[in-house]
């Protein structure tokens, strides 16, 4: 705990808490409990619980280049895509002769655009470890790439959070591109199975809830390892004075670009255990707009803090899911609303004013 | 360009230096440790500096005076890598050509600088400040698995103790008043135990002890390292300089003791107006 200067730290150390008992303790008891037990929860409270941990380990990567870097990221989702298109081509692949036309190589989508063969990017999708290094592989070279070229070009501030803008919507465009071999503006869905297990049972999404809440806590605490070396303070240091670092002697643009790449790999990991819960992946996900309001959760959450991120994420998507059920015409002002009061009163966000209601009860 | 052949993990690159004895290394037996040769900077038109000539000596501490807009911060980036000249040489030693490599590079050849505002990381504690500054491998790799050993951590309190900061050693930097934050980037600069230290304006808002203190520290420094230090304040510079140049209108208009600048008629003029 120390290692990770957790002790000291009542908010961190709650979230964890709470964490842990939610990625345990609900899929326990969807599992165990007969469904009429008030201990059950239904599959569906199981399914959005596992798609908000995924949103909630998204907002971290995010707070981990824009809380603590100072880039203000706003192509995070281009990423989160990315991993999610890895994850599905993955779960397309497992459904064989089960698909509509019934090609055992082919997914439907490319007997109906009449291709013959498997584009050469699919081949080794079929196999679940190749997908799984894909998932970090692919959104970190791309955030190797365009971070090599932004960073060493020195482009800062809002320059460079437009040209995420623009790398995201490009990606969105080229996706919905049916030759791009991707299902076109469908995307890849029909899933039927992840490593043997039915994707539709209670079961697998269960596990999958467990599985996202154990990613999250272990990606936490690992960044919260992260910004506690050196390297976290020269991070940190990056974001207040850039300049000023070079001349201690630093290759900043290097830091920089480790962390970005870091971050494209945590948001890739999100996408693929937020695509088999949705069981879709379309190019909608690569929406400009998607990745601002992961900006917007971080900020209303409380940047630089990590748990912010968490608490965040996982707020404002309950909130969507309570909102948009109810009046969906109004969820979008209300977001914009809801920022903009943050933004000029609670600049440090949610965690900012528990953290002060902590230090008075204190004092 | 030099600084495009860096690896991946933030590698300076060794120095080429054209067809001189040892690749990057600072050599200094032929006498000065900074040369520039006719460095010429213009913005928009106009010359922030003029065909200047500037040779320090190692060890030397050397003061450099002169009206606004005289080119003396002008003269520190130029050093520094953060502005390119648009003509002349500059060379640090005999070997290590400047204008080759950038601002790290700069700064891990041994040049550093103290900023006119001082440029503290606010978010930092005064420990953590230092620890950044220390001397090190400062790769990313290498910074991610640093660990600090005893003899470090006694280095950093020591310097601590040096800059009267000790009592505030786990404060944030950020709360510090102007002085001390001064003196926490004056600290900085020794933790990275410089060949070169260029200080612009250090005792802008300082006490009267904490000038005296100062100028102490700047002299004990003296003969270990080359100091260059721009300040508007003739009284200090008196307290603490062998050897003044002037510069005005981005060129050096003399050089010499402190009476011997101050009775010059052109330097009069220059301050007086003419």
């Amino acid at each position: 705990m120390k290692l990770i200067g957790l002790g000291t730290d009542k908010i961190g150390t709650t979230v964890l808490i709470l964490l842990a008992s939610v990625s345990f303790i609900i899929p326990l008891c969807n599992l165990v409990s007969p469904a009429d037990s008030p201990l059950h929860f239904s599959a569906y409270t199981v399914s959005v619980l596992g798609k908000y941990l995924t949103f909630a380990l998204l907002g971290l990567s995010l707070d981990l280049v824009w809380g603590y870097c100072g880039i203000l990221a706003l192509g995070q989702g281009a990423f989160f895509a990315l991993g999610g298109y890895a994850m599905g081509m993955y779960l397309m692949r497992q459904i064989g002769t089960r698909g509509v036309y019934g090609d055992p190589l082919l997914p439907d989508f490319m007997v109906f655009l009449n291709w013959k063969e498997l584009p050469w990017y699919w081949l080794g999708f079929d196999n679940f470890w190749f997908a799984l290094l894909m998932v970090v592989l692919v959104p970190g070279v791309l955030a190797f790439v365009f971070g090599w070229l932004a960073f060493r070009s020195r482009v800062t501030g809002v320059y460079l959070s437009i040209i995420t803008q623009a790398l995201t919507y490009a990606l969105l465009l080229a996706f919905f591109r049916n030759e791009m071999g991707f299902g076109g503006n469908n995307g890849l869905t029909d899933f039927k199975e992840l490593l043997g297990f039915n994707i539709q049972s209670e079961a697998l999404r269960a596990l999958l809830l467990m599985i996202s809440g154990v990613t999250l806590i272990a990606v936490f605490i690992l960044c919260r390892w992260l910004v506690n070396t050196k390297l976290g303070r020269v991070v940190t240091a990056i974001r207040d004075q850039e300049s000023r670092v070079r001349f201690l002697g630093y290759r900043v643009e290097m830091f920089k670009l480790w962390i970005f790449v870091f971050s494209a790999m945590i948001a890739g990991i999100a996408g693929a255990l937020y695509v088999p819960q949705v069981g879709i992946i379309n190019p909608s996900e690569f929406s400009p707009l998607n990745s601002l309001e992961i900006v917007i959760w971080v900020a209303i959450g409380g940047r630089g803090t990590l748990y912010g991120a968490i608490i965040g994420a996982v707020l404002v998507n309950y909130s969507k899911t309570v909102l948009t059920g109810l009046m969906p015409e109004i969820w979008l002002f209300t977001l914009g609303a809801v920022f903009v009061l943050v933004t000029v009163f609670l600049p440090d966000g949610l965690v900012g004013l528990m953290r002060r209601r902590l230090q008075e009860s204190h004092s | 360009m030099n600084i495009f052949a860096e690896n991946l993990f933030g590698e300076v690159p060794k120095v080429s230096s054209g067809n001189l004895v040892v690749e990057g290394e600072l050599d200094t037996r032929h006498g000065p440790i900074l040369y520039l040769e006719d460095v010429s900077v213009s913005f928009d038109g106009f010359k922030a500096l003029n065909h200047m000539s500037l040779y320090i000596d190692a060890g030397e501490l050397r003061c450099m005076i002169g009206p606004n807009g005289a080119g003396k911060t002008t003269l520190m980036d130029v050093i520094t890598g953060k502005t390119r000249p648009d003509t002349g040489t500059v060379f640090f030693g005999q070997t290590i050509d400047l204008l080759q490599i950038d601002e790290p590079a700069i700064a891990q050849a041994g040049i550093c600088r103290k900023f006119q505002k001082p440029s503290v990381f606010d978010a930092l504690t005064v420990f953590e400040n230092l620890e950044l500054a220390l001397k090190a491998d400062k790769r990313t790799w290498q910074t991610l698995f640093y660990r600090l050993n005893g003899e470090q951590r006694d280095r950093i309190d020591q310097i601590i103790e040096t800059i009267g900061l000790t009592a505030c050693n786990h404060q944030r930097a950020g709360i510090l008043s102007h002085g001390q934050k001064q003196w926490l980037e004056i600290g900085m600069l020794l933790m990275q135990e410089p060949k070169v230290m260029l200080v612009d304006e250090p005792i802008a808002g300082m006490t009267h002890q904490e000038i005296e203190r100062t100028a102490e520290l700047l002299l004990s420094l003296q003969g270990q390292r080359s100091i260059v230090v721009v300040e508007h304040d003739m009284e200090f510079v008196r307290s603490i300089a062998s050897k003044v140049t002037v510069l005005h209108e981005g060129s050096v208009l003399t050089e010499g003791t402190m009476d011997e600048v101050q009775n010059d008629p052109r330097v009069i003029q220059v301050y007086l107006g003419g």
